[in-house]
């Protein structure tokens, strides 16, 4: 609750620097004011609160996820600094709605009631429209706002009409009661007609087939910094607050009284191979490297909505698996935006050379490419292996096998772009060594490595 | 001391060939790969001695994993190779200049601690990360530093890197199988796991895709030639004198004492693949015209029968395999730094345009011809024990496959000869082939000096290997 207040509190004062004049100070003070709320965050991990007639409740999972979170959101203010400088009149708004967007997002994981989840997915998405076209004069970038603004509104009107529909079923917003009536015997059917309404919803965000067709153009179209974050903040919120449904409302348990379990499952496997294969089948024809990730992330989507299927005992997995998606793409985009600062698009022949230009950034882009494709030693290889084994002893070994080719076929796009950088010519100078770039890339893969050699430090903290 | 030594000398090794610059980097990785191979000596004596030098360290919680590294009499063996070879890869490569040099060397050391990772692992999953580690470096290595057009590098690199990446993750999903009916991965008690015929199939299946992929096993090799031949002759050593040895050793190590049942009801079939191998890389090498091509090809055939060895299930057959393992090792990576000595001075791998080097360096012609007839199994070579055993074995289940495999030593050495001819001998070349170098001349005497030995003194290695390979087959053989 506190963290919530406190990130808030934060967004305000971050728009009065504009009033203040005190442009040049808003990245290092707004990091230092989210390494506060990460330690106010992590004060509050362990204890199981609820505040305001149970609006907000805090517990273990909450708390876990808001630190992914802020810690995402750090590395991204990070990365503003440099990609605004052409904007120096606009970034104290920037850096503000990056920090409203946090607070929807752990608004996101830590409700108790539909109401505030309702509020925290409008206030994360609606910042994510006005960032999608905040590059005013680029056409792209205009369209991308609007196709993501309407696709999102109609998203956010089904969520809207499945709460409805629990309403009318349950009589009441708030999670602990359904949570306790989801048992009842006798449910209307209104219940789960409900859910799979904000399922369907939520799977807009998360950006899975068949629900997925706005993502490629929208990452494409935004600029590099939104595509950034609507790719690992974004995602790892809509996926974590999904699942937080599903496990908050004992949707399963509910399922199952009802004979209706079976179904929920043979659609969440579907939904998953469908997002897994036509994502990378997708990305293997993709030559700019936007586009490619987004259809990567797609895959990723569907790897992460295999944790559904097992929801008493995969949040760990789940909090493991964003945490290295994350991570990964922090450290592939900061090298991104690099790359392509000066570029008016981001196509593959931009990163020829890198390997000779930019040694240590080619090399952390490999590595996030690595991780991504889940080759060990990175923390993205943990977490598929967590994530199989979780699967197989489910049960599914099908769904783990057709995640395993789809493993492979990934390794065809990622492997494009480090050949790109190693065995081509550098056709452009790249100069400057912008610090805050560097740092936030080095930074992210070292976690990631780090996680990679002690997957129990996160894996272990949600049991 | 216990076998993490090794392991960490050649971590560091490759860290500090890294930082040390592009100038001193090839002297710092030799250092540091010699002083791996007087660890693993020394550990040698040690577990000769009769002391432990296992690790066993908890790792990860949940699921169960452990930081295991067992060093039985195999192992040691296989870390043996990998630690002698690698210096005198190393070595093999300061006639050349590269660009970092920084890089690639520490990549060469790094992979050379991921293989030995390898061998020692004891642990399934620990030892399924050493795997997947061991083939980033080989793929940069190919990749930066390889010859010939970089379009068609590019192709053969990345197909090699996909193909043994699918099958190796076929294999993690086994392990993964394994580990919910066992509850662990630690290799004792994934030996314990009693598992149904059908479910044994599936295991066997699995781990044959990634192995046969890596050995390579017929059909499962097409992406060999191009790579031995695009890569840089270093990471051509690397890859046939080292990492194929370790799809062979994960047969005799994993795959067979995991699924017994499986391994003896196709055992025909295997074996048949094995041998396949041989006559078709003996056929197609007789026609190859690139000299780097020749010798992939012939290594194709002589894995081939190593392969069919170790799935005969029969202590000869297992000892069997693991000499040839460790001759073919040294002896194709003598091979291809002949190559390589020619190519410094023709700047050519095609065989037609060698010829007549004998008369202007008669030193380095027998020294080639020493390895070739290492190579064809010559008696009184490490070969001829290695191979000889494996066709006893052979011989055993059936003298049709000893006689087939056989072919390997006849069309060898029909192969082999004609190239040797078709290179060393003939007239005067027009081109001048300067005498062979006091370094180049080290690494071939050390490589011929291992075989000789070893092939009139071949028991301190089978006394080495087989209280494991016995304990193996016994695994093999409890139900």
């Amino acid at each position: 609750m506190n963290t919530l207040i406190a990130i808030t509190g934060l967004g305000i004062f971050c728009l009065l620097f504009e009033i203040l004049n005190l442009r040049k100070a808003i990245v290092p003070i707004t990091i230092l004011g989210l390494l506060g709320v990460l330690a106010l965050n992590y004060c509050e991990f362990g204890t199981e609160q609820s505040y305001y007639n149970n609006m907000i409740a805090v517990s273990k999972f909450s708390t876990a996820f808001s630190s992914l979170f802020i810690v995402l959101t750090i590395f991204l203010v990070a990365l503003s600094h440099n990609f605004y400088q052409n904007h120096p009149t606009k970034i104290s708004d920037y850096v503000a709605i990056k920090v409203f967007l946090l607070a929807g997002a752990v608004a996101m994981v830590s409700f108790g009631n539909l109401a505030m989840f309702f509020l925290g997915i409008e206030i994360l998405s609606i910042a994510l429209y006005v960032l999608a076209a905040s590059d005013r004069l680029n056409i792209k970038s205009n369209e991308a706002g609007m196709k993501y603004f309407l696709m999102g509104s109609f998203a956010s009107g089904i969520i809207l009409f499945g709460i409805c529909l629990i309403y009318g079923a349950m009589g009441s917003f708030d999670i602990s009661d359904i949570h306790e009536s989801a048992l009842s015997a006798e449910l209307p059917i209104w219940f789960p007609i409900g859910m799979i309404l904000m399922v369907i919803g939520m799977l807009f965000k998360v950006a899975a087939v068949p629900f997925h067709f706005w993502a490629p153009d929208v990452y494409e179209g935004s600029p590099a910094l939104t595509t950034a974050l609507m790719s690992t903040l974004a995602k790892v919120v809509a996926i974590a607050t999904l699942f937080k449904l599903i496990a908050g409302m004992n949707f399963i348990s509910s399922l199952d009284n009802q004979d209706l379990l079976h179904t929920f499952e043979v659609i969440v496997v579907i939904i998953s191979i469908a997002s897994m294969s036509v994502g990378n089948i997708m990305a293997l024809r993709q030559v700019n490297v936007k586009r490619m990730l987004a259809f990567s992330g797609i895959s990723h989507a569907g790897f992460m909505l295999m944790t559904l299927l097992t929801v008493s005992a995969s949040a760990g997995v789940l909090l493991y698996y964003t945490t290295a998606y994350a991570l990964a793409g922090i450290a592939a985009f900061s090298v991104i935006l690099y790359v392509c600062r000066d570029q008016d698009n981001e196509d593959i022949t931009n990163f020829h050379g890198l390997g000779k230009t930019n040694p240590l950034l080619a090399a952390v882009l490999t590595a996030s490419l690595l991780s991504m494709a889940g080759i060990p030693i990175f923390s993205g290889f943990f977490a598929k292996l967590f994530l199989f084994n979780q699967t197989i002893q489910a049960g599914y070994i099908g769904l783990v096998i057709v995640a395993v080719i789809n493993s492979i076929i990934s390794v065809g796009y990622y492997f494009k772009l480090i050949i790109a950088m190693y065995s081509k010519e550098p056709n452009q100078e790249r100069t400057g060594r912008p610090f805050l770039i560097y740092a936030t890339a080095v930074v992210s893969i070292v976690l990631n490595i780090a996680l990679g050699l002690f997957p129990s430090l996160v894996l272990d903290l949600l049991k | 001391m216990n076998v993490s030594t090794i392991l960490i000398i050649l971590l560091i090794g490759a860290f500090a060939t890294y930082f040390s610059g592009d100038k001193l980097a090839s002297k710092v990785a030799l250092l540091f790969s010699l002083a791996a191979l007087g660890c693993s000596i020394v550990l040698l004596n040690n577990y000769n001695a009769g002391e432990n030098i296992s690790v066993i360290n908890s790792w990860i919680n949940q699921p169960k994993i452990s930081f295991a590294l067992n060093g039985d009499g195999l192992g040691l063996a296989m870390v043996l190779l990998t630690a002698a070879l690698t210096p005198i890869i190393i070595f093999s490569s300061f006639g050349n200049e590269y660009k970092n040099a920084k890089g690639f060397y520490a990549l060469i050391l790094f992979m050379a601690f991921a293989m030995a990772g390898t061998f020692l692992a004891a642990d399934g999953l620990l030892y399924y990360i050493f795997w997947e580690l061991a083939l980033i470096p080989i793929y940069f290595i190919a990749l930066i530093w390889g010859n010939g057009d970089a379009e068609e590098r590019r192709k053969a690199v990345v197909k090699f890197f996909i193909y043994t990446l699918a099958g190796s993750l076929f294999m993690l999903t086994a392990f993964i199988y394994l580990y919910t009916k066992a509850g662990s991965f630690l290799i004792e008690d994934l030996y314990k796991v009693n598992l149904s015929a059908c479910e044994q199939f599936w295991i066997f299946l699995a781990f044959f895709l990634a192995y046969a992929i890596k050995i390579p096993i017929i059909p499962f090799h097409t992406w060999q030639a191009n790579v031995y031949q695009k890569a840089p002759t270093v990471g051509t050593m690397l890859l046939s004198g080292i990492m194929l040895k370790m799809g062979l050793y994960s047969v005799l190590r994993w795959q067979l004492p995991l699924a017994p049942i499986a391994a003896k009801e196709y055992m025909y079939i295997f074996i048949g693949l094995g041998i396949a191998g041989v006559i078709y890389g003996s056929i197609v090498a007789l026609r190859q015209k690139d000299l780097k091509k020749l010798l992939a090809y012939s290594s194709l055939a002589h894995v081939g029968l190593i392969a069919a060895g170790s799935y005969t299930l029969t202590l000869d057959g297992f000892r069997g395999a693991v000499m040839q393992m460790i001759a073919h090792g040294f002896v194709v990576v003598g091979l291809f730094f002949a190559a390589e000595v020619i190519f410094r001075r023709y700047e050519t791998r095609e065989i037609s345009e060698m010829g007549g080097i004998r008369t202007q360096s008669p030193k380095f012609t027998s020294m080639f011809l020493i390895l070739v007839l290492a190579s064809v199994a010559l008696p009184s070579t490490f070969n001829f024990v290695g191979e000889f055993t494996v066709l006893y074995s052979l011989s055993q289940i059936n003298i049709w496959f000893a006689i087939l495999g056989g072919t390997t030593i006849i069309l060898g050495a029909y192969y082999m000869l004609r190239m040797f001819q078709h290179v060393m001998l003939g007239e005067t070349n027009s081109k001048v082939f300067a005498d062979v170098t006091l370094n180049e001349g080290i690494s071939f005497a050390v490589i011929i000096a291992v075989l000789l030995f070893f092939g009139f003194y071949p028991k301190p290695i089978t006394d080495l290997i087989t209280p494991s390979l016995e304990n193996i087959l016994q695994v093999i053989n409890k139900n």
